[in-house]
C-alpha cells in the first residue's frame, strides 16, 4: 500500500536512524510530498536555524502517489530552509528516484546533522545505511551516479547527488538525478553539501498494492488519452519545453539582457526547431526521453555538436538553459546554450540562477558598476560566449573574486558590489526570476511575487492566461471544486479576476506536488488535463483513501499555508524589496521596448499591483500585512502549529 | 483457427525509457507497482541515453520448454505463447538461465517464475505505449514493415547521393 510507506529520521552526527510509519490522520491533512515535508520542516526547525547548521533539516519525498497506477508520479521533492533566500527551501524533480524510494519503503526522510566526513546513504527494501563517500566526494553530477552503481554492483540504482557546486556550498547549487533531473531551485544541493552528504541511493523490491487495480488501469488510461491527445502535449512531446521559449520570444514575453529587452531577436541558432535538429542529427528521430511511467516524453536526448564537450552525451535542453545562457547573457549560439546546459548538469548547478547571476554581472560590467579587476581581467559584456562559459566554471569552484561573490547568490553579491547593484536584480525574496517577463501579464507577475519560495513560476502560474480562453471556459476550470462568481478575464493584460487564478494554481500545484504527479499532467499548459476531481478518484483507487475533490483543495490550502507560517517565521513581509511579496522596482519602471504591439510599452501598474496582492491576501484569508487571520488558521486546523505530531 | 497468432514486436529506438509498461504489467497480473514483478522489462543504458524494452519472444522452439526439467514449460500453439504449468513448476530457474533474452524472471517474494503470458490477447505494455515501441502485430508482416523503413532509407541515401553529382 502507498499509505503504509514510512517517514525516516536520519541524524548524520551521530549516525541514528529511526522509522516510523506516518499516520493516516497526517496523511489526511497533509497528503505527502510537498506538504508534508512543509509541515515537517515547520514543526523540525526553529525560528532563525543556521540554514548551512546541523539543525537544518533536508526532507526528501516522494508523494502519496508516487509509483502508483497513475500517471507520471514520478517527481522527488526536496526541502530545508534555503541558505540562497533564508526562507523556504523547496525543489521538485522528475527522473526515476521517487519511485524507487517508494519500492524501497519510504515517502519521507527527514535529514539532520552533519556528517564527519563525506557520507552517502543507501536505502534498500527497508533498510537504510549510512556509506563512506570518500570515492565519490569531488565527482561530478552523473559520474557519481555510475559510481554508486558500480560500489554497489546494481545497475538499478537510482541516487539523488550533488555534485562539486554543492561541494563548494554555492547558495544555488543543485540535488539531481539521471543525466538532467534537476531539484533547481532554492540550493538544496548546498544544504547537502553542509551535511557532507553527497547522495541518496535508492534501489526497492517491495510491492506498492493498488487498492483497485482494476478502477486504477483503467482511469490511468484515461487520463492518458486525454493528455496525448491535446496539442500542447503533442508541440511538448516534440519538441520539448524550448517549445515554450520560443513562443513566448515570438511575441515578448521572455527577459534578454538581464531584463533590459523583454524578446531575444535574431535568435534562430537556439528556437526550439533548431535545437530539435540537432537531437535528430545525433540521436536519431525518436530522441525524446520520459521521466517515471509518462507520456509526455519532454526532454531530448542528444549529443553536444560542437564546443569543448563534442560528443558528449546530455538531455534537454531546457526553457531555463535557453533563457540562462541564450537570450539573458545575449548569446545566441546553440553551441553555448548547449555547454552551458552540460556543464550546470555535470557541476550540480541550477542553470536559472547560474545564468541569471552572471547575466546581472554583465549588465553591471557593462554600466561601470563591476570593474575590470572585480572581474578578473574577464570582458563581462553582454553577447560574450566564452566569459559566459568560464564565468560557470569559476562560480562552481568560487574561482575569483567575482566567481567567489556570486556563488552567494543576488542579495549577498549585491551588498559585497556595493553603489546601485541591487538595483538590476531580478528577484523576489532573495531568488532570481525565469526568464520569463511578466510584464505584460499582472497575473504570472502576481505569481511571481507571492510565490513561497521566491520569485518562480511553478508554484502558482496561471499559464493558460496567454492562451486567452473564452469567459465561460475560464469559469468552468476556476470555479471548481470550490464556487468562484468574482470576475474572471480573458485578456492576459487584465488585472481583474487574476488573484483568483493564483490562488486557484496556487492550490492546484499544491495538490499535485503532494500527490508527486508532474505538472504538465494538470492544468498548466493544458487547459483540460486532469484536476481535483479526477485526483479524488485516482487517489481512491490506488490508495483507498476516501478524499473529496473539496478535502484535496483544503488540504492543498492547509499546505499553502503552513509554508506562509515558515516564511513569516523567518522575516516574511508585504512590501520589503529583499523580504517581500513584491516585484522588482524594474517591473514598475520600465516599459517593455520589443514584442507584439499590445505588450511594447507596456508595464505593470502598481496601485493595479497592490490591488490585485490585497484581494489575493483576502482570498488566502490573510490580513493586509500578509499575516493568517485568526479563523483561517483555526478553518485549517492550524493554529496549533508546530503540533510535533510527526 | 487459433484464438491468437500476433506476437509482441519491440522497435526500441522508439522507447522514451518510462517504464509505464513495466508499471502496468505488474498491476494487470499482481494488483501491484513493482517492476521486479513485470514481465517486460526495460534495460537502460542510462549514461548513453539507450532504452530497450525486452520481453518473452514466445519462441517457436524455446530454450526454457526444452530445458526444464519438470517439463512445466509448453508451447501453447492456440496462444501462440509458451505457458508455465505451476503445479509441475519446481522453481529451479533453469528456464531463467537458458532464455537468451533475459526475458524469465524469478520473483523473489513469491518464489516463482514469471513470464509474458500476452495478457491472453490483450498486452496491456502495447495498450498503454503511446509512442508505439511495443506493438502487437502478426508475424507475417514484421519483414515487410522493417523492409519498408530500409527501403525509405535507403531510397532517401540514394536521392541525397544523386543530388551531390548534379551539375549546378
Amino acid at each position: 500500500m502507498a499509505l503504509n510507506r514510512k517517514i525516516a529520521y536520519i541524524d548524520l552526527t551521530t549516525g541514528d536512524i529511526q522509522v516510523k510509519p506516518i499516520p493516516l490522520e497526517i496523511r489526511r491533512r497533509f497528503l505527502g510530498g510537498r506538504g508534508l515535508d512543509a509541515y515537517l520542516l515547520y514543526n523540525h526547525t526553529s525560528q532563525g536555524v543556521d540554514p548551512l547548521g546541523p539543525d537544518n533539516v533536508l526532507l526528501i519525498s516522494g508523494g502519496l502517489l508516487t509509483a502508483t497506477c497513475a500517471s507520471a508520479t514520478t517527481r522527488t521533492h526536496v526541502m530545508a530552509k534555503s541558505a540562497l533566500t533564508g526562507f523556504l527551501g523547496s525543489t521538485n524533480m522528475g527522473g526515476f528516484f521517487a519511485p524507487e524510494l517508494a519500492w524501497a519503503g519510504f515517502h519521507h526522510l527527514v535529514i539532520r546533522g552533519k556528517a564527519a566526513k563525506p557520507v552517502y546513504l543507501f536505502i534498500h527494501d527497508g533498510e537504510i545505511e549510512i556509506r563512506d563517500a570518500k570515492n565519490i566526494w569531488g565527482k561530478s553530477a552523473t559520474e557519481t551516479q555510475w559510481a554508486i552503481q558500480e560500489e554497489l554492483a546494481d545497475p538499478e540504482v537510482k541516487s539523488l547527488v550533488i555534485g562539486p557546486a554543492g561541494e563548494n556550498l554555492v547558495r544555488f547549487a543543485n540535488v539531481r538525478t539521471g543525466i538532467k533531473n534537476s531539484g533547481g531551485r532554492t540550493g538544496m544541493g548546498c544544504i547537502m553539501g553542509s551535511k557532507n552528504l553527497k547522495a541518496v541511493a535508492a534501489r526497492g523490491t517491495m510491492d506498492i498494492k493498488i487498492a483497485r487495480p482494476v478502477e486504477a488501469l483503467e482511469y490511468n488510461k484515461r487520463f492518458i488519452d486525454q493528455i496525448t491527445s491535446s496539442k500542447v502535449n503533442q508541440t511538448q512531446g516534440t519538441l520539448g519545453t524550448p517549445f515554450i521559449w520560443g513562443a513566448t520570444n515570438s511575441w515578448g514575453g521572455v527577459r534578454s539582457r538581464n531584463f533590459q529587452y523583454n524578446q531575444c531577436e535574431y535568435a534562430d541558432d537556439i528556437e526550439p526547431e533548431h535545437l530539435d535538429e540537432i537531437a535528430t542529427a545525433t540521436m536519431g528521430p525518436y530522441h525524446m526521453a520520459s521521466c517515471y511511467a509518462c507520456q509526455v516524453h519532454c526532454r531530448a536526448r542528444y549529443k553536444l555538436p560542437s564546443g569543448p564537450y563534442a560528443g558528449k552525451y546530455d538531455e534537454g535542453p531546457e526553457y531555463t538553459s535557453l533563457g540562462a545562457f541564450g537570450a539573458e547573457p545575449d548569446c545566441r549560439n546553440a553551441e553555448t546554450v548547449l555547454t552551458g546546459n552540460y556543464l550546470v548538469n555535470q557541476y550540480g548547478l541550477d542553470n536559472l540562477e547560474t545564468g541569471s547571476m552572471i547575466s546581472w554581472a554583465m549588465e553591471l560590467f557593462e554600466l561601470g558598476i563591476l570593474t575590470k579587476e572585480q572581474t578578473g581581467g574577464l570582458d563581462l559584456r553582454f553577447g560574450n560566449d566564452e566569459a559566459l562559459i568560464e564565468m560557470i566554471h569559476r562560480i562552481c569552484y568560487r574561482k575569483g573574486w567575482l566567481g567567489d561573490t556570486l556563488a552567494d547568490g543576488g542579495i549577498p553579491a549585491s551588498e559585497k558590489i556595493g553603489k546601485n547593484s541591487f538595483d538590476y536584480l531580478i528577484q523576489v525574496k532573495g531568488m532570481n526570476n525565469l526568464h520569463s517577463d511578466e510584464r505584460a501579464t499582472p497575473a504570472l507577475a502576481l505569481n511571481i511575487a507571492t510565490a513561497s519560495r521566491g520569485s518562480d513560476h511553478l508554484r502558482s502560474r496561471p499559464a493558460i492566461d496567454l492562451y486567452h480562453l473564452p469567459e465561460p471556459v475560464l469559469r468552468k476550470i476556476y470555479s471548481s471544486p470550490v464556487p468562484y462568481d468574482g470576475p474572471l478575464s480573458s485578456e492576459h493584460t487584465a488585472y481583474e479576476g487574476k488573484p483568483w487564478q493564483v490562488f486557484w494554481q496556487e492550490n492546484c500545484y499544491m495538490a499535485v506536488d503532494c500527490l508527486g504527479i508532474c505538472k504538465y499532467h494538470t492544468v498548466f499548459l493544458g487547459a483540460t488535463h486532469p484536476n481535483f476531481e479526477d485526483w479524488a478518484k485516482v487517489v481512491f483507487y490506488n490508495t483507498g483513501l476516501e478524499l473529496s475533490p473539496v478535502q484535496i483543495w483544503e488540504i492543498a490550502e492547509r499546505c499553502n499555508m503552513i509554508e506562509r507560517l515558515f516564511n513569516l517565521r523567518e522575516g516574511l513581509t508585504r512590501n520589503d524589496p529583499r523580504k517581500g511579496d513584491t516585484l522588482s522596482h524594474r517591473y514598475f519602471d520600465e516599459p517593455c521596448l520589443r514584442g507584439a504591439p499590445g505588450v511594447v510599452g507596456i508595464k505593470i501598474d502598481k496601485d493595479k499591483f497592490v490591488q490585485m496582492l490585497d484581494e489575493f491576501y483576502s482570498h488566502k484569508g490573510l490580513d493586509q500585512n500578509g499575516i493568517p487571520k485568526p479563523e483561517t488558521l483555526k478553518r485549517l486546523g492550524l493554529e496549533g502549529e508546530p503540533s510535533r505530531q510527526l | 483457427m487459433p484464438k491468437n497468432s500476433k506476437v509482441l514486436k519491440v522497435d526500441y529506438e522508439k522507447c522514451t525509457g518510462c517504464r509505464l509498461c513495466e508499471l502496468v504489467c505488474s498491476v494487470k497480473h499482481d494488483h501491484v507497482s513493482n517492476p521486479t514483478r513485470s514481465r517486460i522489462r526495460v534495460i537502460k543504458w542510462e549514461s548513453e541515453g539507450i532504452y530497450v524494452p525486452v520481453s518473452c519472444q514466445q519462441c517457436e522452439d524455446a530454450p526454457c520448454v526444452i530445458g526444464c526439467p519438470a517439463k512445466a514449460l509448453s508451447r501453447n500453439a492456440d496462444m501462440a505463447r509458451v505457458d508455465v504449468d505451476y503445479e509441475k513448476c519446481i522453481g529451479c530457474r533453469t528456464c531463467v538461465s537458458v532464455c537468451p533474452f533475459g526475458a524469465m524472471h524469478f520473483v523473489s517474494t513469491d518464489r516463482k517464475v514469471v513470464k509474458c503470458d500476452l495478457c491472453d490477447g490483450e498486452p496491456q505494455c502495447v495498450r498503454f505505449c503511446d509512442v508505439n515501441a511495443v506493438l502487437f502485430v502478426e508475424p507475417r508482416d514484421l519483414g515487410m514493415q522493417k523492409g519498408r523503413e530500409a527501403a525509405r532509407r535507403l531510397q532517401a541515401a540514394d536521392r541525397k547521393a544523386s543530388s551531390l553529382l548534379e551539375v549546378p
